[in-house]
């Protein structure tokens, strides 16, 4: 009976968090078309709904009552299984998010290693569509999915080495307590370049813009779900911005103290919001991040393959390795205020 | 070599990026220009071009008396007159004037030939059709689009006056 109590709990709170992330999902489509229009000057989307606030479920009833095609030559078991894998792997990513002290699905010890894998098995989501579209354009967008994740994955995760020997933990909840002490003590300046190069790999790890060569709309249709409908599409869709939300986490949890609030340590601004629970600091932070993927994807034209490979191997994994030696340096020295 | 160096802290501070980021979201704040279409229109010159009508003298009579100008000249060959006298009091009138929509190129030749300004390019470019035939505007439909709009066409055709 105990054991029962802890399942419907633990359910519980999967599906608190799933109603949380799913809504988020459905309404950044809409934010992001309408950031995109204002850089445009123009309006976005405001017919459906007061300013729009409607149309991500118009758009979602228009994806569920499209008609699922199927290639003749696809492979089709494959081709179905892919948009799961993307799907739950988005998902999955989310299990080991702590969203206060204490407040996570699972406070795993090795929780940075999980969010590794699971962030390096999403990438097969992408591969399989790809393959098993059996078209051209698919498969060219896989294949560049394959090389520049397989790229931006390692420098992603020498970042995260740096991060790891400053805490001296894998633990969310531990990670985040190491920064414990204002705005100067998070991570990111002693760890700038680290935070640099996390931050740009997981734009391309998310495949956003200027690294979208694996979509590329305007050179191979849709790339790797060129041949994909209705909510299949929906599908690759909601883990693209399940990602994109996921990693602006990482990167707050990482580098900007988490749920910390950015006053600790200033006098009476410190006291004035003590009030405000963790989450929200939380919350804002990984919004600035959102909004910079929208941003950036508004300013920048997309990269040249090239460009992509040079940047991937001959800057960041260089810096990062540096980086990590400086760190080591530094931990071994106790550099305050960061490292006791 | 300082060049070189140069080059690379310019690289490396994202001074460029953070340039170009400034610029999108220095237009984010801008005035929004767009233009709400059914609601708010963007304004029209009186010599604007859009679907055709034919007009009526104010007693009634129609202006049109089959000359057939505007079908010889019509470089779109999209006019098709037929004409007999009329059953009343015998004068020149049309039994059939279609403008084929899809063949006008909406030049505007014909409002131009037409001596008795029995032909016009209204105002209206927002019309549609739902079914096969409906792009041949026939003489009745024609005359609707006449007595609907003749207040509109006289408007323009007013403020025109001199220049013609």
């Amino acid at each position: 009976m105990d054991g029962l109590m802890v399942l419907a709990l633990m359910l519980l709170k999967v599906l608190a968090l799933l109603v949380i992330l799913v809504v988020a999902v459905l309404y950044l489509p809409y934010f992001e078309r309408k950031v995109l229009a204002f850089m445009h000057v123009r309006v976005g989307p405001n017919r459906m709904g007061p300013w729009g606030l409607l149309q991500p479920v118009a758009d979602m009833v228009k994806l569920l009552n499209k008609e699922l095609i199927f290639p003749t030559a696809s492979n089709r078991y494959l081709f179905v299984i892919a948009p799961m894998i993307s799907f739950g792997t988005a998902l999955m990513g989310w299990a080991v998010v702590p969203f206060d002290q204490g407040i996570v699905l699972s406070n795993i010890n090795a929780g940075v290693l999980y969010t590794l894998a699971i962030s390096s098995l999403s990438v097969y989501g992408v591969l399989v569509a790809g393959w098993a579209s059996n078209s051209k354009y698919a498969m060219f967008g896989a294949l560049r999915a394959a090389a520049q994740s397989i790229s931006y994955e390692i420098a992603m995760s020498f970042a995260l080495v740096g991060v790891m020997m400053a805490a001296g933990s894998l633990n969310f909840q531990k990670i985040v307590q190491a920064q414990n002490g204002g705005f100067w003590h998070w991570y990111w300046l002693p760890l700038l370049p680290l935070f640099m190069t996390y931050w740009i790999s997981g734009v391309a790890e998310t495949n956003r813009a200027p690294f979208d060569v694996a979509e590329g709309e305007s050179e191979i249709v849709a790339g790797f779900h060129v041949e994909y409908s209705g909510i299949m599409f929906a599908l690759f869709f909601f883990a693209e911005y399940a990602n994109m939300i996921l990693i602006s986490a990482l990167i707050a949890l990482f580098f900007f103290g988490g749920w910390l609030s950015p006053f600790q340590g200033i006098p009476y601004l410190d006291r004035w919001f003590a009030w405000v629970p963790g989450s929200i600091w939380l919350l804002l932070k990984l919004s600035i991040f959102v909004y910079c993927y929208l941003w950036f994807r508004a300013t920048f034209p997309r990269f040249r393959y090239d460009q992509i490979m040079r940047l991937g191997w001959k800057v960041l994994i260089p810096l990062t390795l540096v980086w990590i030696v400086v760190v080591a340096l530094a931990v071994q020295f106790h550099l305050s205020p960061w490292f006791k | 070599m300082l060049r070189k160096i140069k080059q690379y802290l310019k690289s490396i501070s994202f001074l460029d990026l953070l340039k170009g980021m400034s610029v999108t979201q220095r237009y984010f704040f801008k005035r929004k220009v767009t233009i709400q279409y059914p609601e708010e229109q963007t304004p029209t010159s009186p010599r604007f071009r859009g679907i055709h009508a034919l007009r009526r003298y104010p007693n009634g009579e129609e202006r049109c008396i089959a000359c057939k100008l505007c079908e010889a000249v019509c470089p779109a060959l999209a006019i098709t007159i037929e004409a007999e006298p009329h059953e009343d009091n015998g004068t020149r009138r049309t039994t059939l004037y279609d403008i084929d929509l899809f063949k006008c190129v909406y030049c505007g030749f014909c409002e131009e030939a037409c001596p008795v300004d029995a032909i016009v390019l209204t105002e209206m470019a927002d019309y549609h059709f739902e079914n096969r035939g409906e792009h041949i505007l026939t003489k009745d439909k024609l005359l609707a689009l006449g007595d609907r709009y003749e207040k509109e066409i006289a408007q323009d055709r007013d403020v025109e006056k001199v220049y013609r």
